[in-house]
């Protein structure tokens, strides 16, 4: 087995990981979302920091680290999976609950067809087989915020099996190579959200909001392909951009709409894979590689202290930086398994060649058709990118990672004369870089694409020098310095005659700023 | 005109003899005549008047909305009706007042029929026999829109918050607040035909105490339709539940075929193989009802989107020898008494001497369908019941101390010592460890169950007869000794295998029996084909001519009831 160096953690150190291929069977956890926010347990294990960790490790033999991840992707569709429910986001509590979502006697699921389509887009974007027949189930588990004390899900048969994902790990002396890298995908399930539980401990309560029960998910599993934090966390923002890219999810992990939980073991290369923790909660792409990278390292200075790791559901901490263990809410007194959901037939899904003929196009969903119409994939626009301005791999990755910054560069390529490698390198260098500095999204720049096209036109035109324009990008980003430098230069030519505060207003009219 | 067919009695108010406010009248007063019989939880009676009022409004103007307008109907307790308390008959669900109406409900009242009221059955339509629903109602219990729930620790102040319960009118307009709970009596108990035979028994005893089952689940529709509180009743039919009933009470029992009904608002027991069902005084009221019920609906998924032909009207079959009747050798059971065997037989030879072909088949796996319903029907019932958690609606629990506690509290409070027993099952058969023995290897079995049909019906049959029950209806207190319900274990053997394949199937009352009560036989047609069973069960019914239930010493003053009274003229009396 390929054991390739992998650069992870913040902090530079290199570690020796072995890429294990799978074997390891997932366990098919409860929703994410029927998780609280509550840390219910404490903490039973040791918590040290990592840089303790690698003092004990030094000298001995290398360890390897197996992360599997389970998504959950909030649909993208106006109503429920199985209700006519509208989907909204911060709506009032219990302001979208149909009959059905409260589990009310007697009602039925109906299908979503949107969902449906929503799945197999997804699943074709990820190379999986569509399964032409799936099947419905019921998960069984008491909570308050499952109304109808099971969850419907795709167990034994889900949508979409054995497709892969392919992202790219940075690598290289300033991380400046990109390496490709495929995580299996063993399959993507549609189900149900639960709803939402929240605790009150002082006035001794739990308010239940169900406005999220029965929304539609894709629950998509990563086969055990992934050894860090990092691995997991750059596979995750590409199948986020793959998700935004298809409309099928809006991804937001801030809202929830995308949810992830991590299987993760360490084990010596050669050897049986180890005891696998679930850590769960992990609700930003950032706090992801930090938890894996935590608990790798935690189950190796565990294991190395002559511990144990017990199989067990974690959450992370993130304001404590670490994993804790979670009083598991399926408990060991839930053995019940699956039941075939019986108010739900067989989803059967059409081609061209078995499409029946005269089939009402209303009821039938065809998954060549829904091929057709998938929009161009994240790994097509970069390679565009590469062939049409000639940039590096890298770069295309940095301009379709960061929000907005793709569209920011595709319309100052649009209006400027100036090379493309220019533009690249002025939006990934200069324009991202004052971004970086001043902490700002794309869309909140105070640069619009036209002012950099013009700048560049100017730079382009020999016009003005490249530090003038770097000067020009100062001024144009507010930056205190170069409007006081500004400022000098007039009162300098004024002899001192003008009042700086109606040149400071002068200028900043004229530069429109 | 009570006495009368639905038929009969839509050209009645047809033809205005008699107004549906009139007749909703008469019902009602019946119903309290006969409340006795313990048929209805909750009698409806300002819906129905006002219901009435609106049809006798569309006469007036010409705009009838056909067969079922202003005709009074009873609906079983365990179909959602919006506004009316729904109980299932259990604890869980008193005071439930759901939202919404169930489409099949919604359907009969588009139809102008009056609901009349929601009758009684065992505890969430589990059991054939009416009997297990005697429950004490004990503490608060109510429909709750808040979603509050004590916290999982331990705190002194959810008390108020989680007690909060809202005052729900109790049970029915009519002032039925006791009794609500137990068994429904059979009218047959109370028939001439019964008592007469009962004189001339000397081992007669007690007369008050020696009225007989109805037969279940659907045993409060039944009573409700023979007593002629109503005209027809909706029932449930989930593995005999309205062919079962409808036997011992003398009426045609009809479960349809699996997907061809809505179930959408019938609170489920077996989702895949529950049906609702159809109880009336003939056929052709069974198909009435049938033609305003059958079709898809969106609501529900498993409905089968085939256009039907609509309405279902049954052709008069002048001729049966086309006709090929199979009987399942394997349903002649030691059990089977005596003289519904017989009744069995002389059907068989009146078919064949009418020159239909008559042939026995095999159905080689009936002996395996008792202990797979068994796995099946729990499994789904501790599924189904798993959303009773006291939460959202239904009865809720005094406790506090957690979410955990509150559940089980609630549960153990809310429902029955059946359904409980059920649910354990149901969960056994469910866990990891059992799931491939018991409940994938009955579903294995249900589909030999299926295919047994499939290659009866494959071989040329037509509809296959057989017995409805192995006797007639027994006294309550036989009933309930230990041996009796053992046997009664046995009672659906004829039905069950039926729900499982997902065939239409009905039970015609055939003859009285030595003691004057009906013993019916069942028609097993092919999968939708429930108009060509219902026309062969058609021509039947007219051969065999069942005397009408004769209950002028149950209701000396309520002789209208007699008026239409047919003689009895048993063709195939013994």
């Amino acid at each position: 087995m390929a054991a390739p160096m992998l650069r992870w953690g913040c902090r530079g150190r290199r570690w020796a990981f072995a890429r294990v291929d799978g074997g390891s069977c997932h366990r098919r956890g409860a929703p994410t979302g029927s998780t609280s926010n509550q840390i219910r347990g404490e903490s039973s294990v040791a918590q040290q920091p990592l840089h303790t960790a690698q003092k004990t490790r030094k000298g001995e033999h290398k360890w390897a680290a197996v992360v599997g991840l389970e998504i959950h992707a909030q649909i993208s569709s106006n109503s429920k999976l199985f209700s006519g429910s509208q989907v909204r986001f911060s709506a009032p509590p219990n302001s979208l609950v149909s009959f059905f979502d409260a589990s009310l006697p007697g009602t039925l699921p109906v299908l979503n067809r949107r969902c449906v389509e929503a799945a197999v887009m997804t699943g074709l974007a990820l190379n999986c087989h569509i399964n032409k027949k799936s099947l419905f189930d019921r998960k069984h588990y008491f909570y308050a915020d499952l109304p109808a004390g099971y969850q419907i899900t795709q167990q034994r048969l889900p949508i979409a099996v054995n497709g892969s994902l392919i992202y790219g790990v940075c690598a290289g002396k300033k991380q400046s190579q990109v390496i490709p890298k495929t995580v299996r995908i063993k399959q993507i399930q549609l189900e149900q959200d639960s709803g939402k539980s929240l605790h009150d401990n002082l006035r001794s309560q739990t308010l239940i909001d169900l406005n999220r029960a029965g929304v539609g998910l894709l629950e998509v599993v990563l086969e055990p392909d992934m050894s860090c934090g990092e691995e997991a966390a750059t596979a995750v923002r590409e199948l986020q951009l793959i998700l935004q890219a298809l409309g099928t999810s809006q991804a937001n992990m801030a809202e929830g709409q995308l949810r992830v939980d991590a299987n993760i073991s360490v084990h010596h290369p050669g050897e049986p894979l180890g005891v696998r923790t679930e850590v769960k909660n992990l609700n930003s792409i950032r706090f992801l590689a930090k938890a894996i990278d935590y608990e790798i390292q935690r189950q190796i200075n565990e294991l190395e202290n002559g511990g144990e790791i017990l199989n067990e559901t974690r959450s992370f901490h993130h304001k404590l930086g670490c994993t804790m263990s979670m009083r598991d809410k399926e408990g060991k007194q839930d053995y019940r398994w699956f039941m075939p959901e019986p108010n739900l037939p067989p989803l059967v899904l059409y081609d061209a060649t078995s499409l029946p003929a005269g089939a009402d196009p209303q009821q039938v969903i065809n998954i060549d058709q829904i091929r057709e119409t998938l929009p161009e994939l994240p790994s097509v626009t970069r390679e565009k990118l590469v062939q049409q301005y000639g940039m590096l791999l890298e770069h295309s990755f940095t301009l379709l990672n960061e929000v907005g910054l793709l569209e920011f560069f595709q319309n100052v390529i649009k209006e400027t004369r100036a090379e493309p490698k220019k533009v690249t390198s002025w939006v990934l260098n200069t324009f991202l870089g004052y971004l970086k500095q001043q902490n700002l999204a794309v869309s909140e720049s105070p640069v619009t694409p036209s002012a950099l096209a013009e700048l560049l036109d100017l730079l382009d035109s020999r016009t003005i020098s490249s530090s003038a324009a770097k000067q020009v990008m100062d001024v144009k980003n507010r930056n205190p310095r170069a409007i006081n430098k500004l400022i000098g230069l007039v009162r300098k030519a004024t002899q001192s005659r003008a009042d700086p505060v109606m040149i400071k207003e002068i200028l900043e009219k004229k530069l429109s700023l | 005109m009570l006495g009368r067919s639905l038929r009969e009695v839509s050209a009645a108010l047809k033809q205005g003899q008699i107004t549906p406010t009139e007749l909703c009248q008469k019902c009602l007063s019946l119903i309290k005549k006969t409340k006795f019989l313990n048929a209805y939880i909750t009698v409806s009676e300002e819906v129905a008047l006002k219901q009435a009022e609106e049809s006798e409004k569309r006469y007036k103007n010409g705009q009838s909305l056909g067969d079922l307008d202003g005709i009074p109907i009873a609906v079983k307790d365990n179909f959602s009706t919006s506004g009316i308390e729904t109980t299932c008959a259990s604890n869980m669900l008193k005071g439930y007042i759901p939202p919404y109406n169930a489409t099949v409900v919604q359907k009969l009242l588009d139809q102008g029929a009056l609901l009349m009221g929601k009758t009684n059955l065992d505890e969430f339509a589990m059991g054939v026999l009416l009997l297990s629903s005697t429950l004490e109602c004990n503490g608060a219990i109510s429909a709750r829109c808040s979603l509050r729930l004590p916290a999982s620790s331990d705190s002194p102040d959810s008390a108020s918050q989680v007690a909060g319960t809202t005052g729900m009118p109790h049970h029915s307009q009519s002032g039925s607040t006791d009794g609500v709970f137990g068994p429904v009596k059979n009218p047959w108990s109370y028939s001439k035909q019964y008592r007469e035979k009962r004189k001339q028994n000397p081992h007669s005893e007690n007369e008050d105490s020696d009225w007989l089952i109805t037969g279940g689940s659907s045993g409060g529709s039944a009573a409700a339709v023979s007593a002629f509180t109503c005209y027809a009743a909706l029932g449930s039919d989930t593995g005999g539940s309205t062919r079962n009933p409808a036997a011992h009470c003398g009426l045609v029992g009809f479960k349809p075929s699996y997907g061809l009904v809505s179930r959408h608002g019938l609170i489920p027991l077996v989702n895949s193989m529950d049906v609702p069902g159809i109880l009336t005084r003939c056929v052709d009221d069974a198909a009435i009802v049938l033609g305003a019920l059958a079709g898809p609906d969106p609501r529900d998924s498993t409905t089968v989107h085939e256009p039907i032909n609509k309405p279902f009207m049954l052709p008069s079959l002048a001729d049966v020898s086309k006709l090929c009747i199979g009987i399942p050798k394997e349903y002649l059971v030691p059990e089977l008494s005596s003289e519904v065997q017989s009744l069995w037989s002389k059907a068989a030879d009146l078919f064949e001497s009418e020159g239909a072909k008559v042939i026995e088949v095999s159905l080689p796996h009936t002996s395996y369908s008792i202990v797979c319903y068994h796995v099946l029907c729990t499994s789904e019932v501790a599924s189904n019941m798993a959303r009773f958690d006291g939460l959202q609606y239904g009865h809720r629990c005094d406790i506090d101390v957690s979410t955990e506690a509150m559940y089980a509290a609630t549960r153990r409070e809310g429902f029955n010592d059946v359904v409980r027993g059920r649910i354990l099952s149901g969960n056994f058969f469910l866990l990891k460890e059992n799931y491939e023995n018991y409940f994938v290897k009955a579903q294995k079995v249900r589909r030999l169950i299926a295919n047994d049909f499939v290659n009866a019906f494959n071989s040329g049959v037509d509809v296959l007869l057989t017995p409805t029950t192995l006797s007639e209806a027994v006294p309550y207190l036989e009933f309930i000794k230990e041996d009796n319900r053992t046997r009664s274990a046995q009672d659906d053997i004829f039905t069950q295998a039926v729900n499982m394949a997902g065939l239409p199937a009905v039970s015609i009352p055939v003859a009285l029996s030595n003691q004057g009560l009906p013993i019916g036989l069942q028609f097993i047609g092919r999968a939708f084909c429930d108009q060509q069973l219902l026309t062969v069960a058609k021509w039947f019914e007219k051969q065999v001519q069942f005397p009408v239930i004769q209950l002028q010493e149950l209701m000396d003053d309520c002789s209208a009831v007699l008026e239409n009274e047919k003689l009895a003229s048993v063709s195939l009396k013994q």
